[in-house]
């Protein structure tokens, strides 16, 4: 029902989760942001188990902020996401596993841009372009089909029109459930940048929140 | 969830799944009768404040525990606590979320905002996902102009408008039409009146009556409990008198015959259906 996309573009990474809290049957919140900023270059994105998501991000973020108090120097993602499989994978066979499935989203300067896939049972890997969820059975292959590591332009509305929405019917239009919008956000050299939210022609919103 | 039954829905077992895989956990051991978490809770932010609102019946599987249950609690005067879920989880998890924010208060001096509170009610929760503790609490307050939403299995989440329990769906169907922000109160209270009554029309496990908060800088305030049979029978009269308006002999009948039934349910008497 959730998903995650990532793609590494020549000096940027773009990555794009969609906004659904839901509880069974229910969209409980449409407005949810599944990125959690573990540093200035360091996305993480997260989607699972209803409360593991949130518990286990945020672990993540507090002991990454710590590592800087510390030590004064930011880690690397290609650390950070060593440290987070490291985690997954410790907790796995405990009594209490994290049930989340992970995009590591960063910029290095000395590596340049890095996206990592990790999964529920703490699979670790270092890809051009990953995404989770259900979704994901639809772009990967339009991915697969048309990625090329340094043709990949920097507006989302071109990227994305690619994977997302190519020509009709457009990969998540045949997904039978309704993702209505997706938090975009891009991160180069000089840091996190949030993109316009995305919202598929014909996606319909609830009514906005009352405040205004 | 009793919709979850009716409808066959399954959510994905994840956590017995994964706890297969570990050698030191055991199965867990089934409970002798199936829990059902049959309530009706609302609750949405509108310009005046807050309205949270849910019905007061208590339901066991099939039988009505009590058909004048409290829901929503307070915590202090400006944090209302919808529960849902287990009856005796909630009251004791309410009691130890009130008891953990009046030691916030002795030790620090101030107040814990509503999305402290939210938050630490999380993770007191959180050692006990898995098990079969089952809450799913509604955090009303003011010092925010929004609603948490906490569930025993780890959900946190903020927002505007939410509705609990197994009538939820039908309240939402209600309340995502009409709630707005420039609502003044006597319609936002109606509308969440409204919203409860649907749910219970529809809903098995949810009825009785209904009861109404309302949340503002000065504190909440407490409405009197309604009974939803008032409500409905406003309902059919409104309905009759709109369908019957031209026939002039059946409406002078059928009217004597209505308010007569109608008597007769108040004074606690036997109903007969359309015979006087």
């Amino acid at each position: 029902m959730e998903y995650l996309i990532g793609i590494q573009g020549q000096d940027f990474v773009l990555v794009a989760a969609d906004n659904i809290a839901a509880n069974s049957i229910i969209q409980m919140k449409q407005d949810q942001d599944k990125m959690f900023k573990l540093s200035d270059k360091i996305l993480l994105l997260c989607v699972g188990e209803a409360g593991d998501t949130v518990q286990f991000a945020e672990y993540i973020q507090k002991n990454i902020q710590l590592y800087k108090m510390r030590n004064g120097y930011e880690l690397s993602p290609k650390a950070a996401a060593n440290f987070t499989r490291k985690n997954l994978a410790d907790y796995l066979r405990s009594r209490t596993p994290y049930h989340v499935n992970l995009l590591l989203a960063g910029f290095d300067e000395t590596d340049g841009p890095g996206l990592y896939y990790m999964d529920h049972l703490s699979a670790l890997a270092k890809a051009p372009f990953a995404a989770h969820g259900y979704g994901a059975y639809l772009t990967l292959s339009i991915l697969d089909r048309y990625y090329r590591p340094g043709g990949i332009p920097r507006s989302p509305s071109r990227l994305f029109t690619i994977p997302l929405f190519y020509c009709p019917p457009s990969p998540l239009s045949r997904f039978i459930l309704n993702l209505p919008s997706f938090t975009v956000r891009l991160i180069d050299t000089e840091g996190i940048h949030d993109l316009e939210k995305l919202m598929p022609v014909g996606a319909k919103l609830l009514a906005p929140a009352p405040s205004s | 969830m009793a919709l979850q039954d009716v409808s066959g829905f399954q959510d994905t077992p994840i956590h017995t799944s994964l706890s297969s895989l570990s050698t030191s956990s055991s199965p867990p051991t089934r409970r002798p009768f199936p829990l059902s978490h049959g309530t009706t809770t609302l609750a949405f932010v509108f310009q005046g404040g807050v309205i949270a609102a849910a019905d007061t019946r208590a339901s066991c599987s099939g039988l009505v525990a009590c058909p004048s249950a409290q829901k929503i609690l307070p915590i202090h005067s400006h944090l209302l606590v919808t529960t849902s879920g287990s009856g005796a989880d909630c009251m004791l998890w309410e009691r130890i979320l009130a008891r953990e924010i009046r030691l916030y208060q002795l030790r620090h001096g101030r107040r814990l905002s509503i999305t402290g509170s939210a938050k630490l009610l999380s993770h007191m929760l959180h050692p006990f996902k898995g098990t079969d503790v089952c809450v799913a609490a509604t955090l009303c307050g003011w010092d925010v102009e929004e609603l948490f939403y906490v569930c025993s299995d780890g959900t946190r989440l903020q927002g505007e408008l939410f509705s609990v329990g197994s009538g939820s769906p039908y309240a939402y169907g209600v309340l995502d039409g009409e709630v707005r922000w420039s609502l003044n109160e006597e319609e936002a209270i109606s509308l969440a009146r409204e919203a409860v009554y649907r749910a219970t029309h529809r809903d098995a496990y949810s009825g009785n009556c209904v009861d109404l908060f309302h949340i503002t800088a000065q504190g909440y305030c407490r409405r009197d409990r309604e009974d939803l049979r008032e409500e409905y029978h406003r309902k059919r009269e409104r309905k009759d008198a709109g369908s019957h308006a031209t026939s002039l002999v059946l409406t002078l009948g059928v009217g004597k015959r209505r308010s007569v039934e109608r008597e007769k349910i108040q004074r606690g008497g036997v109903k007969w259906h359309g015979v006087e």
